[in-house]
């Protein structure tokens, strides 16, 4: 009994998980493909979807690819609460509800001609991939481009087996950085900002694209104007609460902004006085 | 001595350092390298040498008893290791060791103390160096602490 | 200009039935348990004839007049929004079959109600609620459906309570837009009339067949009078000028914390509020676990529950509530839907438990230092650092 509505943002379409990929201890990737198999799995990087698991509830997660291909897309997804687990219960073929994508995106047009910086604290640089691809798709169109990548211990470390490929093929620099470490890990260890002194890059002609937890997309900003960036030129993802992701439930407000739509990818300089507001 | 100088004025940590400091820093100065694996200076040891890091990764590690060691940061080239040849009673806080081949230079504790009681202008340009890199590893310790990408729920 | 024409209490019953006839679920005021309400009528009958209310911070109560008006109240703690917005309302069902399951949409309702009695402020409210869901990058298409349908017809005030401040808000009192029709209810010694105007051709319509008298010079005359006097009696006032600048620097103003003394977090204010919108979800299912239901319910910010991320509450304190709400209502809603989100309707006051009047806070803010403590004197996010 296929009825979905086309038009009602309010109704999650059929999506199955066509492959399960685990990407940590905690952290998995689905790959979803539509029921409905002219339906456009189009997104512009740094945008979200709404998933939801059969009697438990609906949570947005940002889409973590591809950029190329289309009829399937991909979301990383940290299993930490109850519908998260559900997700992470689900067997290949099992259905999911999936509404969006929704929200704006990565200034990937506005950093054409400029030096690129990708900064990622822990699940961040999923929602960020797609915009590393991007970058790729047309690498001779931007200047150094450097991922600076932070998360809490070598185990959590998203994506790493890319990073070669990222180095190699495209000439990034990718730093990567654990809260804390122990003797396998040859790494550094520090917070995800002592990498900014570590990367080559344009101060005066640079965008830098954050996200992460609150504080460590803060302080990272912080750093970036220490290096010479200014704060026009920094954009950052925020995260609130989200009921519809479509505005009409009010939940995700901020400030002038609703992260569902006006967001999740906003400019620096023009939230900073309400990130740096407590409780707002 | 000329070598040395000239590396010393190309690290960050004495950059734009007058000429007549430099060569008072110099003085107290000697290549040194860590084999990956090397010990560099161990928790309540005389801590007798400030390192700048020409090249290479230094652990700065705690090894509570009974448990592997955790690394807690990581300095590399371009940066310093040591602030505690400063403050009495000069001892390391920390155990640190190459992690690769690592080069420094090594400034010899009490010869800088010994300049800088002479010099005081020399002691505050020096403080004036070393202070925002203890604040900043300071900065990131809190950061640290709040274990931003642990598990929140 | 609409042409005016005058009916009686008989008129007024037969646009009832016409209304009725054209299909329409007749919503107007009506006395229930203390307070006039808005609900399903048939007649005049159930109109709240001969009472009034008295309202202030904290306090609402029904006062008989001393004659027989049908509109001679202000305003209850309903709002239209609860038939075009409804407090709950399922948005769809999902069956499990196996391993699978459907999801059965909800259909918009195409109920057709005709809103009787709907005061200038309150058009205004509706208004902006179109903005909200009508006119954003998506639309609410259960919201749309019931509003395409609706038939307003609005009441000039003839009075205003102690707690109204639409003058300031420049929504009232004269009905202005977005009525179908309008009446201005005429009472004295000598006659009980309604003056009545169209407002849009589905009004027009409607009043032809009505078959009001045409109206007087002296009758217009005297709805402008009434209006005219309705608008001196505003209780309330509030300074606009800046007021979006004026909280958004003062986000960490004393006066919060002071609020946050009395404020109980109840969330009265939102629920009566014409123009606060905020909704949850909620997913049900049940007891075999094969039967699932996305319901949609009001919510509000006062709640603990509606700030939670992971990991958290980010408005934690009662003071960052409150401000949330009225630096939405007041200031970011321009930013949003490029209007106030308050019309002056004054029932946040009425409604709040310990009586916290926002007209009154504004002023309180606005008193003080400009700048000090707020967002734009760019001091805050140093001091964090340091």
């Amino acid at each position: 009994m296929e009825n979905f509505s086309p038009t009602d943002p309010m109704i999650p379409r059929s999506y199955r998980v066509k492959r399960k990929i685990r990407e940590s201890h905690d952290t998995f990737t689905l790959d979803l493909q539509p029921d409905n198999l002219e339906e456009k799995t189009n997104f512009a990087p740094g945008q979200f979807n709404m998933l939801y698991t059969f009697g438990v509830g609906e949570v947005p997660i940002s889409i973590s690819g591809p950029m190329k291909e289309s009829g399937h897309i991909l979301h990383t997804i940290r299993g930490v609460g109850n519908v998260t687990q559900a997700l992470n219960n689900l067997k290949i073929g099992q259905k999911v509800g999936l509404r969006g994508p929704f929200g704006n995106a990565w200034p990937i047009e506005e950093a054409k001609g400029k030096d690129v910086i990708i900064m990622a604290g822990g699940i961040g640089l999923a929602p960020l991939r797609p915009a590393v691809y991007s970058l790729f798709s047309q690498r001779q169109q931007y200047g150094d481009i450097a991922l600076l990548y932070g998360s809490r211990k070598q185990e959590d470390l998203l994506f790493h087996k890319e990073f070669e490929t990222w180095r190699g093929k495209y000439g990034i620099q990718v730093k990567v950085t654990v809260d804390t470490g122990d003797r396998s890990w040859k790494g550094n260890v520090g917070v995800v900002t002592t990498l900014v002194p570590r990367v080559s890059f344009d101060p005066s002609n640079c965008i830098a694209m954050i996200c992460g937890p609150e504080v460590m997309m803060r302080f990272s900003a912080l750093e970036l104007t220490h290096a010479g960036l200014t704060e026009d030129k920094i954009f950052i993802t925020m995260e609130r609460n989200m009921k519809c992701a479509v505005g009409f439930c009010g939940h995700c407000q901020f400030g002038p902004a609703f992260i569902c739509k006006d967001g999740p990818v906003f400019r620096y300089d023009q939230i900073k006085p309400f990130i740096s507001t407590r409780e707002f | 001595m000329k070598t040395l100088e000239s590396v010393l004025i190309k690290h960050p940590f004495f950059e734009n350092l007058d000429k007549p400091y430099l060569e008072l820093v110099t003085g107290c100065a000697k290549n040194v390298k860590f084999e990956a694996g090397q010990f560099i200076c161990q928790h309540d040891d005389e801590a007798n040498q400030f390192y700048i890091i020409r090249h290479g990764k230094v652990a700065l590690e705690i090894c509570p008893p009974g448990k592997a060691p955790v690394t807690v940061q990581t300095v590399s080239e371009g940066e310093i290791l040591g602030w505690a040849w400063l403050v009495p009673p000069y001892r390391w806080h920390l155990d640190a060791h190459a992690i690769e081949l690592t080069r420094a230079i090594a400034l010899d504790g009490q010869c800088l103390r010994k300049k800088c009681e002479e010099d005081k202008n020399l002691g505050y340009e020096l403080l004036k160096r070393l202070l925002p890199a203890i604040g900043r590893s300071m900065e990131a310790t809190r950061l640290q602490l709040l274990d931003i990408y642990g598990a929140r729920d | 200009m609409n042409k005016s024409e005058v009916i009686d209490k008989e008129g007024l019953n037969r646009l009832i039935q016409i209304l009725i006839g054209r299909g329409y679920e007749v919503v107007g005021p009506t006395v229930r348990d203390e307070a006039i309400i808005y609900d399903q009528v048939f007649s005049i009958e159930d109109f709240p004839a001969g009472w009034t209310d008295e309202q202030e911070g904290g306090i609402y109560r029904l006062k008989k007049r001393s004659d027989e008006a049908l509109f001679g109240y202000n305003l209850g703690p309903h709002s239209w929004k609860k038939f075009l917005h409804p407090p709950e309302r399922k948005l769809w069902q999902a069956q499990k079959e196996g391993l699978d399951f459907d999801i059965i949409p909800e259909k918009p309702e195409h109920k057709k109600y005709a809103f009787l009695g709907a005061r200038s402020c309150e058009l205004h409210a509706v208004a902006i609620q179109d903005k909200v869901f009508m006119q954003g990058t998506h639309t609410d298409l259960h919201y749309q459906a019931l509003r395409k349908n609706a038939l307003f017809v609005a009441v000039n005030c003839g009075q205003a309570a102690s707690t109204c401040f639409c003058v300031s808000m420049q929504t009232g009192p004269e009905v202005e837009n977005g009525h179908d029709l309008v009446l201005t209810e005429v009472l004295d010694d000598k006659r009980h009339d309604f003056l009545i105007e169209a407002g849009s051709e589905a009004g027009k319509n409607i009043l032809k067949e009505v078959k009001a008298k045409p109206a007087g010079e002296g009758d217009i005359k005297k709805t402008k009078e009434i209006i005219a006097n309705t608008a001196t009696q505003m209780g309330r006032k509030m300074d606009t000028e800046n007021i979006k600048e004026l909280l958004y620097e003062n986000l960490n103003h004393l006066n919060w914390d002071k609020i946050a003394e009395r404020c109980l977090s109840c969330a009265n204010c939102t629920m009566v509020c014409p123009t606060c919108f905020c909704s949850t979800v909620e997913d049900v299912t049940d007891i075999t676990g094969e039967h699932a239901e996305r319901w949609q319910k009001w919510d509000s910010c006062f709640t603990m529950d509606f700030s939670s991320i992971h990991g958290g509450v980010v408005r934690n304190s009662t003071k960052s509530r409150y401000r949330q709400w009225m630096v939405h209502k007041l200031a970011s809603w321009q930013d949003q839907f490029d209007t106030s989100g308050c019309v002056g309707c004054g029932r946040c006051i009425t409604w709040c438990p310990v009586g916290i009047d926002l007209t009154q806070e504004v002023g309180l803010i606005r008193k003080s230092e400009p700048g000090q403590s707020g967002i734009l004197s760019g001091n805050e996010g140093q001091n964090e650092n340091s």
